[in-house]
């Protein structure tokens, strides 16, 4: 019997899958094809201080192997989440679950994380720092490595759980900004979040997404995200959580390879509803035609 | 929502842009005005489209070639297999049509009505379908509804078929309890301003997953924030911010 059990940030999970926050809301869509609690967690819908509609329609875009989203954080707001949608969870998933927070000031962040952070069901804070800063000229928190300090270092005073920042791609060294993170005590560090990507309609001559630009994820990234995850991996010595592009059990223990101790699969999900169900069973057999053992063994072998 | 896998057992045009296929497998019961999501080789994005016509294990999807995916879908073969997820969103709800009720679509917004149709028609229904088209060249589905016992009234922009100008333009000459509606946004538009009844719209929007899980299709409306590929695609009248 092979081993897929990894420990992210002193919890144990049965496997290191893990669906990406956006692509499978808080899991009721899934839970009615399949029994989400064979994932090893999932991290729900990126969640704000106050309720969301997000940005005005088309949102999505497709391209090769991948497709751009400019979904723009709808959320019903911290308050409903807690007071609604983890109850709902509650009853059907009986794991802990990652909350994503996204935020527009470095106050808004730890508070909504604060409230989060008493919920029994969230094991982990994934704190999304691609969010642009309305006090720093509307730049993302996540593009600087002094913003992104500074977010860890609230979000840290103002919770107990395990807390893992959640990095942009959208960078000319990510490893810095990883570096910064873990300076003021971030648990772990997740990435890639979205590259920035526009198409436009050769019909209308227009941008397709109706913000113009949008967040590119898919297949078509995984290289990038590979590359990216083990770049930080190497500057690091928290956990790596690897995100983009994941689609299957090869993949995942690509990244792991790479320095992942988790793998999130993000757009995946939403053309292929099981995928997540589909890497986890294919990982015992793929893990044998590699001689692998234990999943948690291989974790950044390919620095070795 | 189930995944399932389905054979092409027809994939024949109708005219020179839109094509009917049938497919045959485990459906599934399917509510009118419900769609269905298909995975195309080589494309990252399903393609949502509605359901023309079901009866237990065959369903019909009538399509417009308007782009890469709908033109890879115009060359399967009959035989092969093709991957969907079904069935999507709400439908309408044929607790409201009344006795008389007002059947109206213009291009691909006519497919979902035709088993709406039938639907309403086996309940003893009195139907009537204003159907809108280019020309009457363009003119797909008139005898399917006619022959399911709807009255049809086709406009063509033309004038070339049936009744001319714009469906809208004809509302006004009928007796109806209710209206259901599918088409292009500007029609739906139209209905809304000109109709003296409750109804129902189906809307159309670019889609993610076409399950509820991405939040890529949401609209506002009057009862808050719908997905419309699952609180949709079909919007009350009341309910509708224009
Ligand atoms: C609920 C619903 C039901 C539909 N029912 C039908 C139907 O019965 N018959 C029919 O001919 N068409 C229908 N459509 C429209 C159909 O989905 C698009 O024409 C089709 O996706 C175009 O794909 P393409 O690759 O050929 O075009 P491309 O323009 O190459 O597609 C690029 C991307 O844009 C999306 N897209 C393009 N046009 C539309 C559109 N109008 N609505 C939503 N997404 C779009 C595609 O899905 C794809 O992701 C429906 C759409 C929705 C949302
Ligand atoms: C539709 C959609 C919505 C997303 N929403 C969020 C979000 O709310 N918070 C967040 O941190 N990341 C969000 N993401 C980013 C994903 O979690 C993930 O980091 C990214 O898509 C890369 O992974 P993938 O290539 O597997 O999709 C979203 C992605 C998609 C496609
Ligand atoms: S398309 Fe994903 S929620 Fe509607």
């Amino acid at each position: 019997m092979v081993d897929t059990s990894v420990d992210l940030c002193g919890i144990r999970l049965s496997n290191p899958v893990i669906p990406a926050s956006g692509t499978f809301g808080y899991g009721y869509e899934f839970a009615e094809l399949y029994d989400i609690n064979m994932l090893g967690t999932f991290s729900f819908k990126g969640t704000t201080l106050q309720p969301r509609f997000g940005n005005p329609t088309p949102r999505i875009a497709e391209c090769t192997a991948g497709m751009i989203n400019s979904v723009g954080l709808q959320n019903p707001g911290v308050d409903k989440v807690i007071s609604e949608e983890l109850p709902r969870l509650s009853r059907f998933f009986n794991k802990k679950v990652m909350a994503n927070v996204g935020g527009f000031s470095i106050e808004e962040y730890a508070e909504c994380a604060s409230r989060l952070d008493k919920c029994d069901i969230v094991g982990w804070l994934e704190i999304n720092i691609s969010c642009p800063n309305v006090h720093g000229g509307g730049m993302s928190f996540g593009t600087s490595p002094l913003a992104a300090a500074e977010v860890t270092r609230a979000v840290k005073k103002a919770v107990n759980k395990p807390v893992i920042i959640k990095l942009s791609p959208n960078v000319t060294d990510i490893a810095a900004i990883a570096s910064a993170c873990e300076g003021e005590g971030a648990d772990g560090v997740s990435l890639i979040n979205t590259l920035l990507g526009m198409r436009i309609d050769l019909k209308t001559k227009k941008p397709i997404i109706a913000n113009r630009k949008g967040g590119f994820s898919g297949e078509a990234i995984f290289p990038i995200a590979l590359r990216m995850v083990n770049d930080v991996y190497s500057a690091v010595k928290i956990p790596v959580v690897g995100i983009g592009g994941v689609a299957s059990a090869e993949n995942v223990i690509e990244m792991m390879l790479a320095g992942a101790t988790a793998v999130e699969v993000g757009a995946a999900n939403l053309v292929e509803p099981f995928a997540c169900k589909n890497i986890i069973e294919a990982l015992p057999l793929t893990m044998e035609k590699y001689n692998i053992n234990s999943l948690s063994e291989i974790i950044g072998g390919a620095n070795g | 929502m189930i995944q399932e896998k389905f054979i092409i057992t027809e994939n024949k045009p109708l005219n020179a842009k839109i094509m009917l296929m049938r497919l045959s497998g485990n459906a599934p019961d399917i509510r009118a005005g419900q769609f269905i999501n298909i995975k195309i080789d080589g494309l990252f994005l399903r393609r949502p489209i509605s359901v023309c016509d079901y009866d237990g294990n065959e369903i019909t999807v009538i399509y417009k070639i308007v782009g890469v995916g709908t033109e890879k879908m115009s060359k399967m073969r009959v035989g092969s297999a093709l991957d969907v997820l079904l069935p999507l969103g709400n439908g309408y709800d044929l607790s409201c049509s009344g006795d008389k009720p007002l059947l109206i679509g213009a291009g691909v917004g006519i497919p979902p009505l035709y088993y709406l149709a039938k639907r309403l028609i086996a309940q003893g229904k009195k139907v009537t379908a204003l159907l809108g088209y280019h020309s009457g060249n363009d003119v797909f589905l008139r005898g399917e509804f006619w022959r399911a016992g709807a009255r049809v009234l086709a406009v063509t922009s033309d004038g070339s078929l049936g009744l001319k100008g714009r469906v809208t333009d004809h509302m006004a000459d009928i007796d109806y309890t209710h209206f259901y509606t599918c088409g292009p946004e500007g029609m739906l538009k139209g209905v809304y301003e000109k109709s003296v009844t409750s109804g129902q719209f189906s809307f159309e929007e670019r889609m993610g997953c076409g399950f509820g899980a991405c939040m890529g299709c949401s609209c506002k409306t009057i009862t808050g924030y719908k997905r419309i590929c699952k609180d949709g695609p079909v919007l009350f009248k009341e309910e509708i911010l224009w």
